[in-house]
């Protein structure tokens, strides 16, 4: 908005300003909090014991997996659902954007009801594909938890790419495929990006559901969320704080990225 | 010879009804009519992008009336020339003949005279947002005109541009109409445009073609009272 003449303060800027200022106050109240109620030297000697680091490996390596998926699932969920008009494509809208706002614990426990079905129980049965109570629950869990967000950045981000450029590909000699290739997937890259990362921090804090579908099983099916709680219920706090700070850290690390590749904005606008 | 037989399609509720048209070799048709009276569609419909109801397009010996947009061999120019903001100019010069399976450098060879014939050496490493509207149409048009087509279709091509340049680009547009000989249908709404460039006109007004010939002809003897009205409106809008 271009400047007012006039003057700069009156009670609309000093209210919201107010409010903004509470916010962002309270927030990093929490923040600091967390980081004088314990030492550096506190922390660094959580962070090394056997059981954080597993925590910490297990988390990335099942959240790496759980990115893959995620990329290789949005990016043609996303693109159809920017594309495609269908009956029902509110309904199938509707599902998609289910997880985000369903309590992530329904989600655990549908999967291990589903695991007990006749479905489940035959996928169970295939060499290598068992889930419940596996690392491969955690990365199913993640994936289910996070998907939805990758789906929706990537939508956001082939609305904002003009679908007339990919029929101008088409008219100078590309097929459909490297049309989009070519030109839908490189312009929206910076949003594809965007969401993998919200999705991958997503998955990073996932927690109810891998207590109800994979366990908390320490150094088996232990990642970083469930050792805040293993480590809480015992009554160690400065090993449940030093996984608590690293997981802040990561999600403040993603925002940035996320906002840097400056879409942000129009990942939540949609 | 380009033959537009009957040709009818749907956008909508607006349709584009049985239009019949032939073009020679070469020639340089500009098509004339009022916003909303389905040119544009009829160019979408053309270079394949807008499936025809019925009629038939034939290009040379080669029925191209269900082809998909690749194959027709037909160069379109929109309106808002469309370059691709992610490639360089030289990429996206380039793009028809590396979708045609040419290494880039081999392409930008091949296309180095077309590139001198509109100065477009010195821009092959800009962006397409920093070009000027003349630079940008230029660089459309050689996009266009890079796997040879043997029909070029421009939508109002020196609409956004202003006077000088306006001017400057039609030159630029026939010269390099003649010298690649290839058939072109330019689309406007401005006489102006038409008598710098057409050998042939054609009005078209809700979805019809109304009438084509010489523009003198046109503006000698209209068809009807709305193709008058049309040109003369256009004609005093020129004075």
């Amino acid at each position: 908005m271009p400047a007012v003449a006039g003057s700069r303060v009156h009670w609309v800027s000093v209210v919201t300003i107010l409010f903004l200022a509470v916010f962002v106050a309270g927030v990093l109240a929490l923040i600091a909090a967390d980081l004088f109620y314990t030492s550096p030297q506190a922390v660094a000697d959580a962070l090394g014991s056997p059981e954080v680091r597993a925590a910490i490996r297990l988390s990335l390596l099942t959240t790496a997996a759980t990115l893959v998926l995620v990329v290789c699932f949005s990016i043609p969920v996303g693109y159809a659902l920017s594309r495609y008009r269908f009956p029902g494509s509110v309904v199938v809208d509707a599902i998609i954007e289910l997880p985000i706002v369903m309590p992530p614990v329904v989600i655990g426990v549908s999967l291990l009801v589903f695991f007990r079905t006749a479905a489940g129980q035959w996928i169970e049965s295939v060499p290598g594909l068992q889930f419940v109570y596996t690392p491969k629950g955690i990365v199913l869990c993640q994936f289910f938890v996070s998907a939805s967000y990758g789906i929706r950045a990537a939508k956001a981000a082939f609305d904002g790419v003009d679908r007339r450029l990919e029929a101008l590909a088409l008219t100078l000699g590309c097929t459909h495929g490297r049309a989009f290739r070519w030109v839908a997937l490189p312009m929206a890259r910076n949003g594809l990006a965007a969401g993998a990362v919200m999705a991958w921090a997503r998955a990073v804090g996932v927690f109810g559901p891998l207590m109800v579908f994979a366990g908390a099983v320490r150094m088996k099916t232990e990642v970083m969320p469930t050792t805040v709680y293993l480590e809480l219920s015992i009554g160690r706090i400065e090993p449940a704080l030093a996984v608590s700070m690293l997981m802040l850290a990561i999600a403040m690390v993603a925002l940035v990225v996320i906002h840097t590749l400056g879409q942000a904005h129009r990942w939540w606008s949609t | 010879m380009i033959r537009i037989r009957s040709l009818s399609l749907r956008a909508g509720d607006f349709r584009v009804r049985d239009v019949s048209l032939d073009l020679a070799a070469g020639e340089y048709f500009v098509l004339l009519g009022p916003n909303g009276s389905g040119k544009t569609l009829l160019i979408h419909c053309l270079c394949g992008l807008l499936r025809a109801e019925s009629g038939s397009l034939v290009i040379g010996d080669r029925d191209v009336t269900g082809a998909e947009p690749r194959v027709r061999r037909i160069g379109y120019v929109p309106q808002d020339y469309g370059l691709f903001p992610h490639m360089n100019v030289a990429r996206n010069l380039t793009f028809a003949l590396r979708a045609a399976g040419r290494p880039h450098a081999d392409a930008l060879r091949e296309l180095a005279p077309l590139i001198d014939m509109l100065h477009l050496a010195h821009l092959l490493d800009h962006s397409p947002q920093t070009l000027s509207g003349g630079e940008r149409q230029k660089v459309a048009l050689a996009r266009a005109l890079a796997l040879r087509p043997e029909l070029l279709l421009l939508d109002e091509p020196v609409s956004a541009l202003d006077g000088p340049t306006r001017a400057e680009v039609l030159e630029q547009l026939r010269t390099v109409q003649h010298q690649f000989g290839v058939t072109t249908m330019h689309v406007c709404h401005s006489i102006d445009e038409a008598e710098t460039v057409a050998d042939r006109a054609g009005v078209m007004i809700d979805g019809r073609l109304v009438q084509t010939g010489k523009l003198a002809e046109l503006m000698a003897r209209p068809a009807n009272a709305e193709v008058a009205r049309l040109l003369q409106v256009k004609r005093n809008a020129k004075c």
